[in-house]
């Protein structure tokens, strides 16, 4: 089954394709909620709404739009985003900072680095600061060029390439 | 596009920011059709994509995947009904809510009515859109097409869809397993191309307990232009899996390395 079959099922609200779905993306999709929450259970309901929103707004989806999966990072930061303002999550985290992906994994290595299956304290030092600062605010932030290039403070027109290169050395590290 | 500015295309870092959803809708529409168009492009996508995937899984602090049983209680049960009323006995009220319940009721039923005939024509829609796909991937080499539409056609020919697993979740596969004639058309397009010096090994899979029996090394995997392999299966099996081995290939399955896996499913 191709995962444009398996989309439009979805789409068609077909609830094994919906399982097959989540049981790709979920993983995924919570690393990504948790590193704007930090919250682990709070992170775990969020990617539950995000998956009922990504269901009942099935048909608003189109390939031609973008992949499958951008879609579901969008509607998951700018959920997460939501909860991060919301007066419920501000009187619970008084003392929230706005970590990087990296100094979770990091801290996660330091803490056990037996079962650090892919090698990720390897990975942090591997990967350029200039890097991790990039994926952090295009993937994990959403930003765009413009946001992130102001936000480091680099030419717009260098985010583009910049980005490629960092994402080759992510994928060589990761094995992709 | 040319070769060479496929390569320029690819090198531009545009499919970078594709994933990462920061293009304009024209872009995205742009990188699409180079995609359908380019069958290296899609490859490109598809990598950076699992990169991603991989990288914000390995942030996600859980050990596992997540469960899908909370998406399955908010599908069962959407919303509570709030009894918001306040309890004074007004009988007019209460009338009024058992019409409405009634009609509710009646409504309903036409709807599950209508639901169950959508149902059906959504499962001949399915099986047309599979079809359609094959064709489609199958359609640069017109024997191999010729020889497929004849294998998905046949009624004997059960479909296993194979999903990918933790190692590598956007990788997807499907067997056609001819019974009769006792062999398996691997279609294996949407596995990711091998590092050197590995192989992708077909299993046949029998569950209770768990017995894994070789079909084989794919060795020409990246030299196969459709991706679409025949294999001799004899096996009474009860599920296909596929892994990445040492070439050559290994006596039993390395599970650490199971990139897809599926059930086959009994007739009713």
């Amino acid at each position: 089954m191709t995962l444009d079959t398996l989309i439009v099922q979805f789409q068609n609200k077909n609830e094994i394709a919906f399982e097959q779905l989540y049981n790709m993306y979920a993983k995924s999709i919570h690393g990504i909620i948790y590193s704007i929450v930090r919250d682990e259970e709070i992170a775990e309901e969020l990617v539950t709404d995000v998956f009922m929103k990504a269901w009942s707004n099935a048909e608003s989806y189109s390939k031609e739009k973008g992949r499958f999966f951008t879609w579901l990072l969008n509607i998951a930061r700018n959920t997460a985003i939501d909860k991060l303002r919301s007066k419920s999550f501000k009187n619970k985290k008084q003392n929230l900072q706005a970590d990087f992906f990296v100094d979770i994994l990091e801290s996660r290595s330091n803490l056990n680095r037996e079962t650090d299956s892919i090698g990720l304290s390897g990975f942090v030092k591997h990967l350029a600061k200039k890097c991790r600062d990039l994926i952090e605010l295009l993937y994990f932030k959403g930003f765009t060029q413009k946001e992130a290039s102001e936000s480091l403070d680099i030419p717009i027109g260098t985010i583009k390439t910049r980005n490629r290169n960092c994402i080759i050395e992510l994928r060589n590290i990761l094995d992709v | 596009m040319s070769d060479m500015n496929i390569k320029e295309y690819i090198a531009s870092g545009i499919l970078e920011l594709y994933v990462a959803g920061t293009l304009t809708p024209e872009q995205n529409k742009e990188v699409y059709t180079a995609m359908k168009a380019h069958p290296e492009i899609l490859t490109e996508v598809l990598q950076i994509e699992a990169a991603i995937m991989k990288l914000s899984g390995e942030v996600s602090p859980l050990s596992s995947n997540i469960d899908f049983q909370s998406i399955r209680n908010e599908l069962r049960n959407p919303e509570d009904l709030d009894g918001a009323y306040k309890s004074t006995t007004n009988w007019i009220k209460y009338s009024g809510w058992a019409a409405a319940i009634i009609m509710a009721g009646g409504l309903m039923w036409t709807v599950s009515q209508m639901n169950e005939l959508n149902e059906e024509l959504k499962t001949v829609e399915i099986t047309k859109d599979i079809l359609e796909q094959q064709i489609e991937n199958a359609n640069t080499d017109l024997v191999e097409a010729n020889k497929l539409i004849s294998v998905l056609r046949d009624r004997n020919i059960i479909s296993v869809p194979l999903t990918g697993q933790t190692v590598y979740p956007s990788a997807f596969a499907t067997v056609y397993w001819d019974q009769n004639n006792e062999s398996i058309y691997l279609d294996a397009q949407g596995l990711p191309e091998p590092p050197e010096g590995m192989v992708y090994q077909v299993w046949s899979l029998k569950l209770n307990p768990l017995s894994p029996t070789s079909l084989g090394v794919i060795d020409d995997f990246t030299e196969d232009e459709n991706k679409i392999f025949s294999i001799a299966n004899a096996n009474a099996s009860e599920a296909f899996g596929i892994t990445l081995e040492p070439e050559g290939g290994s006596e039993s399955p390395t599970l650490e390395q199971l990139y897809t896996l599926g059930v086959v499913e009994t007739a009713p």
